[in-house]
């Protein structure tokens, strides 16, 4: 059975939930929403064949509630939403940040906004993914453009919650979600596996929240030797409520700092045929498909054109993509929605280079010839 | 584990008590910790999870691991750390805003999932820490902050809706008769599977100041006066008994609860294809 699992046809969903439990994850809560429910479905079969819980909740606000009640008591652990149910977890997921606790929460985007076209992709949560929850702070957002990804970035996303102490957004849409597509579900070995940091000190001496020299607190389990307390009201380093201005200060700080100033070791990219390009799509999730067909039709047509996939779209590429705007004479940026990455593009762009959106909101994927329109239209 | 007692279960640099005069809170948190010490509950197994509002400050008191998470969402964390770690002993200790009004809809599917948790809502017929407006329990006619001319809604009788939902173990107390209110929260924390216990306390600085009940004593014995038991209830009209608090325990059943049942669904997952 194993070994039919090696190489599989199957869907983006189906590929994350196999991910999930790849890189350890052990519980899952969530709740049914389109186009994510495969997520769940899937999660269902699998977690209990592994020793891992599946709970359906009443709603997403107790769905990323028990997840991060689930992974303070010790389990890597996952929920999987749509538009919908991602608005209803934004309050939460700020006790994640602020009690500093890993989980995945998986995002497969649809149309909105309300309840939209609900079987019809987007790509309109960007900044939702990134200030959806109020109040500063830091976050991890990935975006997959394959099945391949899918299982592969789901691995890192875990990776990188347990590194970082943080909720990591996986941030997939309809397309990728439903896709089916040949997938390698390779075994993880052990150190390619990262597990969150235990304390070693002695149980009368831990401080949750006391960051080692790597800028992360160790995070114990409820029920081991320490006993400890998390908050989601500001804290100092026991986890007892502190409401002094320096402390607060500190802590907001910390919870930016501590992903914007690891960005070298965050920050995925992925680039196609820039050596030569004089012209550059910047793009990703399911938006990325469509470019690399576009970048291979200017190929043929002679025009020098290449690609940037920001796989990681939280923190934002600021270094790849203001290098990128010093190389190239323009940029395309395909968004299935009215303009949200491409913000981030102009706020980087020190040359003032043209860049172009190539806008999409009527729930059909952006096509290759758009995006060659787009092209044509910064080359002018 | 060495003996427990009351004092070691409790965070006493953090005393005095954040609470004003003549609030409940403080009866009921002694009240738990005595529990605790009958108990003997081990500090390391236990986890006291709390909600947002005047009773949601309870766990900086109590010495034993804590969640303190957001308004109304106390029983859905602790969900997740039950059911991620059953070995656990959870307390979820939640107001009747916090617990019954914005987190109704997770009141009632965990009495419903039959979790192991006890759940303990201190009832003060108010918001007290926005200021006293009306919440699902404040009853009709009363006035509140955010009902100046007399309350026209219905409160909730949360454990005829926690029975109905389907909990194992139902109980209501009040801080006026602490004694029984103590030996109800033993019985709940003793309970596998869902427990609930209701405790109905003053809040003089809100709801008794509104209410012609200036001082902690004034609304004790306006809850002494208002209480019934069980059996002297059942000699009420339904209508008397509407205004009345009932207290003691209405359900005691044996359930299988979520973990439990859990356990057979390793099984056939393990055999399945």
């Amino acid at each position: 059975m194993e070994q039919n699992r090696r190489i599989r046809f199957i869907q983006g969903n189906e590929a994350i939930a196999e991910g999930a439990i790849a890189a350890g994850a052990r519980f899952y809560a969530g709740y049914p929403i389109t186009p994510s429910s495969e997520v769940a479905e899937v999660s269902s079969v699998r977690l209990p064949q592994v020793g891992g819980l599946y709970v359906q909740m009443e709603d997403e606000i107790g769905s990323i509630a028990a997840i991060i009640g689930a992974s303070v008591a010790g389990k890597k652990s996952y929920t999987a939403t749509s538009g919908p149910g991602f608005s209803l977890m934004q309050e939460n997921l700020g006790v994640a940040v602020m009690a500093e606790v890993p989980c995945v929460i998986i995002d497969v985007q649809r149309s909105g906004p309300s309840t939209g076209l609900a079987t019809k992709p987007a790509q309109g949560d960007v900044m939702q993914s990134r200030w959806g929850t109020h109040g500063d702070h830091g976050i991890i957002v990935i975006s997959p453009s394959s099945v391949q990804d899918c299982y592969d970035l789901t691995i890192q996303a875990f990776n990188l919650s347990e590194k970082y102490r943080t909720p990591v957004i996986f941030l997939a849409d309809e397309i990728v979600g439903h896709m089916r597509e040949k997938a390698v579900l390779w075994e993880p070995s052990p150190d390619q596996i990262i597990n969150r940091k235990k304390p070693t000190c002695d149980p009368k001496d831990y401080k949750p929240f006391k960051p080692d020299e790597d800028g992360i607190a160790p995070l114990a389990a409820y029920g081991s030797e320490y006993v400890f307390r998390v908050s989601g009201s500001t804290h100092d380093e026991t986890g007892f409520a502190n409401s002094k201005p320096d402390n607060a200060d500190r802590f907001i700080r910390h919870y930016t700092d501590k992903i914007e100033k690891n960005k070298k070791d965050i920050v995925i990219l992925r680039r196609f045929n820039l050596e030569d390009a004089e012209y550059a799509i910047v793009t990703f999730g399911c938006s990325t498909r469509s470019a690399l067909e576009a970048m291979k039709i200017a190929r043929n047509m002679g025009k020098k054109v290449g690609v940037l996939q920001l796989v990681t779209l939280w923190p934002f590429a600021d270094d790849g993509v203001r290098e990128l705007c010093r190389k190239v004479k323009g940029v395309v940026v395909p968004e299935m929605n009215l303009g949200q990455v491409i913000r981030e593009l102009k706020r980087v762009n020190e040359n003032n280079i043209p860049i172009v959106g190539v806008n999409k909101v009527n729930s059909e994927a952006i096509t290759p010839f758009e995006i060659l329109a787009g092209i044509e239209e910064v080359e002018r | 584990m060495s003996n427990m007692k009351f004092d070691d279960y409790l965070v006493k640099n953090k005393f005095p008590l954040f609470w004003c005069g003549g609030c409940g809170n403080g009866n009921v948190l002694g009240a738990i910790v005595r529990a605790f010490e009958e108990l003997q509950l081990d500090r390391k197994n236990t986890v006291v999870v709390t909600g947002i509002g005047c009773w949601g400050k309870a766990d900086d008191y109590i010495n034993t691991n804590a969640f303190h998470g957001t308004h109304g969402r106390a029983l859905a964390f602790a969900t997740g750390i039950k059911l991620a770690n059953p070995e656990l002993k959870v307390l979820v200790l939640m107001g009747d805003g916090d617990g019954a009004t914005i987190g109704g809809n997770h009141l009632i599917h965990a009495a419903r999932r039959n979790v192991d948790l006890t759940a303990i809502v201190v009832n003060n017929l108010n918001y007290g820490m926005t200021g006293g407006q009306y919440s699902g329990t404040t009853p009709e006619a009363s006035y509140t902050s955010t009902s100046p001319y007399g309350h026209i809604e219905q409160g909730f009788d949360l454990c005829k809706l926690v029975e109905g939902a389907g909990a194992p173990y139902v109980a209501r107390g009040s801080v006026y008769n602490i004694v029984q209110l103590q030996k109800l929260i033993v019985e709940a924390l003793n309970k596998k599977g869902f427990s609930f216990v209701e405790a109905i306390a003053p809040c003089p600085t809100h709801f008794g100041r509104r209410n012609g009940m200036k001082t902690g004593p004034k609304m004790l014995n306006w809850i002494k006066e208002n209480s019934v038991n069980i059996k002297q209830a059942e000699k009420l009209s339904p209508e008397e008994r509407e205004k009345k608090f009932v207290l003691g325990k209405f359900v005691d059943r044996d359930k299988e609860d979520y973990s439990t049942k859990y356990e057979k669904i390793f099984a056939i997952a393990e055999n399945a294809e």
